[in-house]
């Protein structure tokens, strides 16, 4: 691969509470993420996935390790230098009704990511903006935009915080099982958005789940989180067709729709 | 505006406000009107209520119910601003140790439980026997400083519930700052509960008023309904069957503080449920 690293992660760990309450909840994790590219992080529930994303998010310090964007080790960054790391790398989370201040409209949100802009565009310029992603999400500006979180359903909401994404246009999006909590019926239209995105921005996707088939669907490469820990990192296809490690291979056993077409 | 119509859907609420919105006009435009000193000699000591004297006359020959009126005013303003005060000192400190947590949080938390285990009355009573000049702003400053603890650790719990709320992490990658994020995202939140909490502080402002003032530490050369109960028990008015110098106060001191605790009962029945869902 020819491909430039967007984000090199190096010996990760993060450690929650001490003594007897002392959790692991990531341990030594490297990997590192390339320009343009879909990769999976896959884990049941408590693997840490969650806690990797934040730390990768800047929203959560490691205990130990490294993040590095272009070079840079992030955990310096302060002020003005963190909001140019959120420029570059954004997320979407799994709750889209906890995600939401309740207390704003829709525009009020969309309009709050111009924040972090250097330079402010005109009130005529958002507005021609926040349209236009609307669109890309499939919702009418007249429709959406004056209303309030608790008036939307959980799906429109997921379109929002893509819309959100679609105006910043991050190198990268760290999404973190942002289907999971939507109906299966809206599922494949919300995916297919978020890999829109990689076309018209050539923006990297993490996309956090822990269904291994739709890992193997949308992604070009794949990580396995295991009890906090990176238990095998691959292609997809090597992923499944040559697991090396045994967690692994009982989550493909798991997965017995992964052989046939995977219908969206 | 969606809470405040529901708020008004709350009998008790509506009751609480009318009495205490009328309370307070009944202070307010009474001086207006009836320019009588309250502090003139009016009459002899404690005359019962007359044509002349509706509610009689106290110890010292005045006009019980230019007194009354007046003292309504005092106490409702020394009542309003410890409330604001206190909530004010509360809601900063309760926001800021709940939402910043870490030592932030230890060190605020000490102060306020240091504020806690020291009886508030103990602080007022030694401020204000120090103070020579006990003008009107200076007690409620000193009540809404020796009272805000409760509020600031309500609102701590409040807001460190919140701070782990997706919506905030939103709002960091958003780019906002700390100070923007504890008033937009954490702070609405938590509105109906400081509401609550700045009613309930107005009414403990009064009592406490009323209490520093019946010790003779009151407002200097200014009528409260405090003050007025503490001349009717320096100067005997109970054993001298002059009840007009005591019933009035005791009982506006009374109505006041119904008319709070009807709001914050009302407002507990409209919030809560809401919240806990
Ligand atoms: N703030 C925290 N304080 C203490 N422990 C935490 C905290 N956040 C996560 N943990 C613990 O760390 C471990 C990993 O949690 P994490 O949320 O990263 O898992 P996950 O892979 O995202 O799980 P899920 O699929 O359920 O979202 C869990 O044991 C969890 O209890
Ligand atoms: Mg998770």
């Amino acid at each position: 691969m020819d491909k430039k690293i967007l984000l090199k992660v190096r010996n990760l760990t993060r450690v929650f509470g001490s003594k007897k309450k002392r959790v692991v909840a990531v341990k030594n994790v490297s990997f590192d993420i390339y320009e343009n590219e879909i990769i999976s992080i896959v884990g049941e529930s408590g693997s840490g996935k969650t806690t990797t994303a934040r730390m990768m998010l800047n929203l959560l310090k490691p205990t130990e390790g490294t993040i590095e964007i272009e070079g840079e080790d992030i955990s310096n960054f302060r002020g003005k230098k963190k909001r140019e790391y959120w420029r570059k790398v954004q997320g979407i989370f799994q709750d889209p009704f906890a995600s939401f201040n309740q207390f704003f409209t829709v525009r009020k949100v969309l309009d709050d990511s111009f924040k972090l802009f250097d330079v402010q565009p005109s009130k005529e310029e958002k507005d021609k903006r926040i349209r236009k992603v609307l669109e890309y999400v499939n919702m009418r500006y007249e429709e959406v935009a004056e209303k309030y979180p608790f008036e939307l359903s959980g799906g429109q909401r997921q379109r929002i915080m893509i819309a959100r994404i679609f105006l910043i246009e991050p190198k990268l999006l760290i999404a973190d099982e942002p289907t999971s909590m939507i109906d299966a019926v809206l599922r494949s239209s919300i995916l297919e958005l978020l890999l829109s995105l990689r076309e018209r921005e050539k923006s990297s996707i993490v996309f956090i789940t822990h269904d291994l088939g739709l890992a193997y669907y949308v992604s070009d490469r794949i990580l396995i989180m295991h009890n906090g820990e990176l238990v095998e990192q691959g292609s997809a296809d090597d992923i499944i067709t040559n697991p090396q490690h045994p967690y692994t291979k009982k989550l493909i056993q798991d997965v017995p729709t992964l052989h046939q077409e995977w219908a969206l | 505006m969606k809470t405040l119509k529901l708020l008004f859907t709350s009998k008790k609420f509506v009751f609480g406000l009318c009495l205490f919105l009328t309370l307070l006009f009944l202070g307010l435009l009474f001086p207006v009107f009836n320019h009588k000193d309250p502090l003139d000699l009016a009459g002899f000591m404690y005359q019962p209520p007359s044509k002349e004297f509706w509610l009689g006359t106290d110890n010292f020959g005045r006009d019980v119910l230019v007194e009354l009126i007046h003292g309504l005013k005092t106490s409702m303003f020394i009542g309003l601003l410890a409330g604001t005060v206190a909530t004010l000192i509360g809601v900063g400190i309760g926001l800021t140790a709940g939402y910043i947590g870490g030592w932030v949080d230890n060190l605020l938390n000490t102060i306020t439980n240091i504020f806690l285990v020291v009886p508030p009355f103990v602080i007022l009573i030694l401020i204000s026997v120090s103070l020579q000049n006990r003008s009107l702003g200076i007690m409620g400053l000193i009540i809404g400083i020796t009272s805000w603890p409760w509020t600031a650790r309500a609102v701590r719990a409040q807001a460190t519930s919140l701070r782990v709320r997706e919506h905030i992490d939103l709002a960091k990658i958003s780019g906002m700052g700390t100070f923007e994020i504890m008033l937009r995202e954490v702070l609405p939140y938590i509105m109906s509960y400081i509401f609550m909490a700045f009613v309930l502080q107005v009414a403990s402002g009064i009592l406490n008023e009323a209490g520093i003032s019946m010790l003779g530490l009151g407002p200097s050369n200014i009528v409260s309904l405090g003050t007025m109960l503490s001349w009717a028990l320096l100067f005997e008015a109970v054993r001298t069957g002059a009840w007009w110098a005591f019933i009035p106060p005791a009982l506006t001191i009374a109505f006041i503080t119904f008319s709070l605790l009807f709001m914050s009962t009302g407002m507990d029945e409209i919030f809560n449920p809401r919240l806990r869902s």
